[in-house]
Protein backbone atom coordinates (compact mmCIF):
# COMPACT_ATOMS: atom_id res chain seq x y z
CA UNK A 1 0.00 0.00 0.00
CA UNK A 2 1.45 3.51 -0.46
CA UNK A 3 1.84 5.34 2.95
CA UNK A 4 1.57 8.61 3.86
CA UNK A 5 4.61 10.48 5.47
CA UNK A 6 3.63 11.60 8.91
CA UNK A 7 3.20 14.82 7.97
CA UNK A 8 0.47 14.89 5.78
CA UNK A 9 -1.22 12.43 8.04
CA UNK A 10 -1.44 14.60 11.09
CA UNK A 11 -2.08 18.01 8.90
CA UNK A 12 -5.15 15.90 6.95
CA UNK A 13 -5.92 15.34 11.07
CA UNK A 14 -5.68 18.86 11.77
CA UNK A 15 -7.61 19.90 9.06
CA UNK A 16 -10.66 17.51 9.63
CA UNK A 17 -10.24 18.67 13.45
CA UNK A 18 -10.66 22.49 11.89
CA UNK A 19 -13.86 21.56 9.68
CA UNK A 20 -15.08 19.15 12.11
CA UNK A 21 -15.22 16.59 9.76
CA UNK A 22 -15.03 13.23 11.76
CA UNK A 23 -15.54 11.40 9.30
CA UNK A 24 -12.49 12.24 6.96
CA UNK A 25 -10.95 11.56 10.71
CA UNK A 26 -12.31 7.71 9.85
CA UNK A 27 -11.47 7.78 6.25
CA UNK A 28 -7.76 7.92 7.26
CA UNK A 29 -7.59 4.78 7.92
CA UNK A 30 -7.95 1.71 6.36
CA UNK A 31 -9.15 -0.47 8.94
CA UNK A 32 -11.87 1.66 10.06
CA UNK A 33 -13.03 1.91 6.60
CA UNK A 34 -13.25 -1.52 6.64
CA UNK A 35 -15.59 -1.62 9.65
CA UNK A 36 -17.23 0.95 8.18
CA UNK A 37 -16.60 3.47 11.59
CA UNK A 38 -18.95 6.67 11.14
CA UNK A 39 -18.52 9.30 13.90
CA UNK A 40 -21.69 11.07 15.06
CA UNK A 41 -21.24 14.50 16.91
CA UNK A 42 -23.99 15.63 19.46
CA UNK A 43 -24.24 18.65 21.98
CA UNK A 44 -21.89 17.00 24.32
CA UNK A 45 -20.40 13.61 23.38
CA UNK A 46 -18.95 11.75 20.16
CA UNK A 47 -20.44 8.57 19.34
CA UNK A 48 -18.86 5.89 16.94
CA UNK A 49 -21.16 3.30 14.98
CA UNK A 50 -20.45 0.34 12.85
CA UNK A 51 -23.18 -0.66 10.41
CA UNK A 52 -25.13 -4.01 10.36
CA UNK A 53 -22.75 -6.17 7.83
CA UNK A 54 -22.75 -9.80 7.19
CA UNK A 55 -19.06 -10.41 7.28
CA UNK A 56 -19.00 -9.29 10.82
CA UNK A 57 -20.72 -12.63 11.70
CA UNK A 58 -18.64 -14.81 14.76
CA UNK A 59 -21.56 -16.76 14.88
CA UNK A 60 -24.05 -17.57 12.46
CA UNK A 61 -26.48 -19.38 14.98
CA UNK A 62 -27.46 -17.17 17.19
CA UNK A 63 -26.53 -15.09 15.46
CA UNK A 64 -23.77 -12.82 16.94
CA UNK A 65 -21.02 -10.90 15.31
CA UNK A 66 -17.33 -11.92 16.09
CA UNK A 67 -16.35 -10.87 19.38
CA UNK A 68 -12.73 -9.29 17.91
CA UNK A 69 -14.75 -7.20 15.80
CA UNK A 70 -16.64 -5.93 18.62
CA UNK A 71 -12.89 -5.50 20.35
CA UNK A 72 -11.70 -3.65 17.00
CA UNK A 73 -14.35 -1.19 17.42
CA UNK A 74 -13.75 -0.26 20.83
CA UNK A 75 -10.35 -0.02 20.10
CA UNK A 76 -11.09 2.33 17.08
CA UNK A 77 -14.00 4.66 19.03
CA UNK A 78 -11.05 4.85 22.04
CA UNK A 79 -8.76 6.18 19.05
CA UNK A 80 -10.92 7.91 17.26
CA UNK A 81 -12.36 9.94 20.51
CA UNK A 82 -8.49 10.67 21.68
CA UNK A 83 -7.95 12.10 17.67
CA UNK A 84 -10.47 14.42 18.55
CA UNK A 85 -9.91 15.56 21.78
CA UNK A 86 -6.61 15.69 22.25
CA UNK A 87 -3.70 17.49 21.21
CA UNK A 88 -1.74 15.30 18.91
CA UNK A 89 1.99 15.30 17.88
CA UNK A 90 1.38 11.89 16.74
CA UNK A 91 -0.64 8.53 16.26
CA UNK A 92 -1.43 7.61 19.86
CA UNK A 93 -0.04 3.92 19.81
CA UNK A 94 -2.04 0.90 22.32
CA UNK A 95 -0.29 -0.57 25.27
CA UNK A 96 -3.08 -2.92 27.03
CA UNK A 97 -6.22 -3.15 25.79
CA UNK A 98 -8.53 -5.19 28.38
CA UNK A 99 -12.44 -5.95 27.20
CA UNK A 100 -15.78 -7.49 29.40
CA UNK A 101 -18.18 -9.35 26.87
CA UNK A 102 -21.53 -8.51 28.28
CA UNK A 103 -23.73 -9.71 26.09
CA UNK A 104 -23.46 -11.57 22.55
CA UNK A 105 -23.68 -8.78 20.10
CA UNK A 106 -26.51 -9.54 17.44
CA UNK A 107 -25.31 -8.91 13.47
CA UNK A 108 -26.76 -5.48 13.75
CA UNK A 109 -25.57 -1.86 14.44
CA UNK A 110 -23.15 -1.33 17.13
CA UNK A 111 -22.75 2.32 18.86
CA UNK A 112 -19.56 2.96 21.00
CA UNK A 113 -18.34 5.92 23.49
CA UNK A 114 -15.51 6.72 24.91
CA UNK A 115 -14.31 8.44 27.95
CA UNK A 116 -10.87 9.42 28.99
CA UNK A 117 -10.26 8.75 32.45
CA UNK A 118 -6.54 10.47 32.68
CA UNK A 119 -5.65 12.29 30.47
CA UNK A 120 -1.53 11.63 31.01
CA UNK A 121 1.39 13.66 29.72
CA UNK A 122 2.47 10.37 28.48
CA UNK A 123 -0.27 7.71 28.99
CA UNK A 124 -3.90 8.00 28.29
CA UNK A 125 -6.13 6.09 30.21
CA UNK A 126 -9.32 5.44 28.55
CA UNK A 127 -12.92 3.78 29.66
CA UNK A 128 -15.22 2.24 26.05
CA UNK A 129 -18.82 1.42 26.10
CA UNK A 130 -20.63 -0.49 23.08
CA UNK A 131 -24.41 -1.23 22.33
CA UNK A 132 -26.62 -1.82 20.28
CA UNK A 133 -30.36 -0.65 19.83
CA UNK A 134 -30.75 -0.38 23.51
CA UNK A 135 -28.11 1.88 25.18
CA UNK A 136 -29.02 0.78 28.71
CA UNK A 137 -27.81 -2.44 27.70
CA UNK A 138 -24.43 -2.84 27.05
CA UNK A 139 -22.94 -5.38 24.84
CA UNK A 140 -19.66 -5.13 26.37
CA UNK A 141 -17.23 -2.80 28.03
CA UNK A 142 -13.28 -1.74 27.47
CA UNK A 143 -10.16 -0.15 29.35
CA UNK A 144 -7.58 1.25 27.09
CA UNK A 145 -3.76 2.47 27.88
CA UNK A 146 -2.69 4.60 25.23
CA UNK A 147 1.14 5.99 24.36
CA UNK A 148 0.13 9.66 23.51
CA UNK A 149 3.61 10.86 23.32
CA UNK B 1 -14.32 -41.84 9.01
CA UNK B 2 -11.66 -38.76 9.29
CA UNK B 3 -10.35 -37.40 12.63
CA UNK B 4 -12.46 -34.04 13.36
CA UNK B 5 -9.70 -32.34 14.35
CA UNK B 6 -7.63 -32.90 11.04
CA UNK B 7 -6.31 -29.15 9.52
CA UNK B 8 -8.52 -29.53 6.73
CA UNK B 9 -11.46 -30.34 8.09
CA UNK B 10 -11.18 -27.68 11.05
CA UNK B 11 -10.56 -25.24 8.04
CA UNK B 12 -13.53 -25.87 6.72
CA UNK B 13 -15.44 -25.48 9.50
CA UNK B 14 -14.11 -21.59 10.22
CA UNK B 15 -14.73 -20.66 6.47
CA UNK B 16 -18.02 -22.21 6.78
CA UNK B 17 -19.44 -21.73 10.09
CA UNK B 18 -17.71 -18.12 11.13
CA UNK B 19 -17.96 -15.84 8.33
CA UNK B 20 -16.10 -12.86 9.50
CA UNK B 21 -12.73 -15.57 9.87
CA UNK B 22 -13.57 -16.35 6.22
CA UNK B 23 -13.53 -12.70 5.46
CA UNK B 24 -10.16 -12.08 7.02
CA UNK B 25 -8.59 -15.24 5.84
CA UNK B 26 -7.57 -16.48 8.65
CA UNK B 27 -5.85 -20.18 8.38
CA UNK B 28 -5.04 -23.11 10.79
CA UNK B 29 -1.39 -23.40 10.73
CA UNK B 30 -1.03 -26.44 13.24
CA UNK B 31 -3.15 -27.80 16.08
CA UNK B 32 -3.11 -30.24 19.13
CA UNK B 33 -4.48 -30.72 22.23
CA UNK B 34 -2.17 -28.26 23.87
CA UNK B 35 -1.61 -25.23 21.64
CA UNK B 36 -3.29 -24.21 17.97
CA UNK B 37 -1.71 -21.99 15.84
CA UNK B 38 -3.69 -19.71 13.33
CA UNK B 39 -2.03 -17.63 10.95
CA UNK B 40 -3.72 -13.75 9.47
CA UNK B 41 -2.24 -12.70 6.11
CA UNK B 42 -1.06 -9.45 5.51
CA UNK B 43 -3.88 -7.20 4.16
CA UNK B 44 -4.10 -3.55 3.64
CA UNK B 45 -7.44 -3.54 4.41
CA UNK B 46 -6.12 -4.10 7.88
CA UNK B 47 -3.63 -1.44 8.66
CA UNK B 48 -4.39 0.87 11.07
CA UNK B 49 -1.56 3.75 10.85
CA UNK B 50 -1.67 4.60 7.01
CA UNK B 51 1.90 6.15 7.57
CA UNK B 52 3.61 3.12 8.50
CA UNK B 53 1.45 0.36 6.84
CA UNK B 54 1.24 -1.54 10.23
CA UNK B 55 -1.83 -3.39 11.04
CA UNK B 56 -4.34 -2.48 13.68
CA UNK B 57 -4.68 -3.56 16.94
CA UNK B 58 -7.65 -4.60 16.25
CA UNK B 59 -8.03 -7.26 13.74
CA UNK B 60 -4.49 -8.71 15.93
CA UNK B 61 -7.43 -8.75 18.48
CA UNK B 62 -9.20 -11.19 16.16
CA UNK B 63 -6.99 -13.45 15.36
CA UNK B 64 -6.02 -13.42 18.87
CA UNK B 65 -9.80 -14.02 20.25
CA UNK B 66 -10.43 -16.85 17.32
CA UNK B 67 -7.02 -18.78 18.14
CA UNK B 68 -7.63 -18.71 21.93
CA UNK B 69 -11.18 -20.08 21.24
CA UNK B 70 -10.25 -22.73 18.65
CA UNK B 71 -7.76 -24.10 22.16
CA UNK B 72 -10.60 -24.92 23.41
CA UNK B 73 -11.82 -26.96 21.51
CA UNK B 74 -9.06 -28.44 20.38
CA UNK B 75 -8.38 -29.33 24.10
CA UNK B 76 -11.19 -30.92 24.41
CA UNK B 77 -11.64 -32.45 21.27
CA UNK B 78 -15.01 -30.95 20.66
CA UNK B 79 -17.30 -28.13 19.32
CA UNK B 80 -19.22 -26.91 22.12
CA UNK B 81 -20.57 -23.32 21.97
CA UNK B 82 -18.57 -21.43 23.86
CA UNK B 83 -18.41 -17.27 24.54
CA UNK B 84 -15.52 -15.54 25.33
CA UNK B 85 -15.92 -13.66 29.17
CA UNK B 86 -12.41 -11.67 29.18
CA UNK B 87 -9.72 -11.06 27.21
CA UNK B 88 -6.68 -8.51 28.19
CA UNK B 89 -4.12 -7.76 25.09
CA UNK B 90 -0.59 -6.38 25.84
CA UNK B 91 1.01 -4.72 22.75
CA UNK B 92 4.71 -5.46 22.79
CA UNK B 93 6.23 -3.71 20.04
CA UNK B 94 4.52 -3.18 16.80
CA UNK B 95 3.60 -5.82 13.78
CA UNK B 96 5.83 -5.45 11.14
CA UNK B 97 3.93 -3.87 7.70
CA UNK B 98 3.69 -6.25 4.61
CA UNK B 99 3.93 -9.06 6.97
CA UNK B 100 1.60 -12.23 8.07
CA UNK B 101 0.78 -12.50 12.19
CA UNK B 102 0.74 -15.39 13.77
CA UNK B 103 -1.10 -16.20 17.15
CA UNK B 104 -0.59 -19.17 19.24
CA UNK B 105 -2.62 -20.24 22.19
CA UNK B 106 -2.90 -22.79 25.01
CA UNK B 107 -5.76 -23.39 27.27
CA UNK B 108 -3.94 -23.88 30.58
CA UNK B 109 -7.09 -24.22 32.62
CA UNK B 110 -10.76 -25.81 32.11
CA UNK B 111 -13.45 -26.14 34.98
CA UNK B 112 -16.77 -27.60 34.22
CA UNK B 113 -17.61 -24.04 33.45
CA UNK B 114 -15.29 -21.70 32.48
CA UNK B 115 -12.03 -22.27 30.33
CA UNK B 116 -8.90 -20.09 30.75
CA UNK B 117 -6.35 -19.26 27.74
CA UNK B 118 -2.71 -17.79 27.25
CA UNK B 119 -2.18 -16.55 23.78
CA UNK B 120 0.50 -14.40 22.12
CA UNK B 121 0.85 -13.15 18.38
CA UNK B 122 4.08 -12.94 16.47
CA UNK B 123 5.79 -12.92 13.17
CA UNK B 124 8.88 -15.45 13.31
CA UNK B 125 8.58 -17.38 16.52
CA UNK B 126 6.09 -17.14 19.91
CA UNK B 127 9.89 -16.40 21.33
CA UNK B 128 9.46 -13.03 20.10
CA UNK B 129 5.68 -11.57 20.61
CA UNK B 130 4.01 -8.92 19.29
CA UNK B 131 1.55 -8.74 21.76
CA UNK B 132 0.45 -11.27 24.83
CA UNK B 133 -3.28 -12.46 25.94
CA UNK B 134 -4.94 -13.75 28.41
CA UNK B 135 -8.59 -14.52 28.19
CA UNK B 136 -11.55 -16.20 29.48
CA UNK B 137 -14.25 -18.18 28.00
CA UNK B 138 -17.71 -19.55 29.25
CA UNK B 139 -18.44 -23.08 28.24
CA UNK B 140 -21.86 -24.25 27.17
CA UNK B 141 -22.46 -20.91 26.15
CA UNK B 142 -25.77 -21.08 24.65
CA UNK B 143 -28.15 -24.42 23.91
CA UNK B 144 -27.41 -23.98 20.28
CA UNK B 145 -25.61 -25.98 17.68
CA UNK B 146 -21.93 -26.60 18.05
CA UNK B 147 -19.89 -25.13 14.84
CA UNK B 148 -19.44 -28.49 13.55
CA UNK B 149 -22.82 -29.14 12.84
CA UNK B 150 -23.69 -24.78 11.70
CA UNK B 151 -20.95 -25.96 9.42
CA UNK B 152 -22.25 -29.06 8.38
CA UNK B 153 -25.70 -27.48 7.59
CA UNK B 154 -24.46 -24.02 6.13
CA UNK B 155 -22.62 -26.21 3.49
CA UNK B 156 -25.30 -28.21 2.74
CA UNK B 157 -27.41 -24.93 2.14
CA UNK B 158 -25.24 -23.41 -0.12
Amino acid sequence: MNTQSSEDFLKAILEAKENRDWNAIAGLIPYFSYLGVEIRETEDELICSIPRNKRFTGNPTLPAIHGGVVGAFMESTALVHLLITQEITQLPKIITFTIDYLRSAKVDACFAEAIITKPGRRVANMRVRAWQKDRSKPIATANANFLVS
Amino acid sequence: MSNAFDITQIQNIIDVGIPHCSDIGVKVESLNDDAVVMRLPYDTRFVGNPVSGVLHGGIVTTLIDTTSGMCIYAKLQKYLPIATLDLRIDYLKSAEPGRDVLARATCYKLTRQIAFVRAVAYHDTADDPIANSVSTFMLHSTPTKSLDKVSKEMREKS
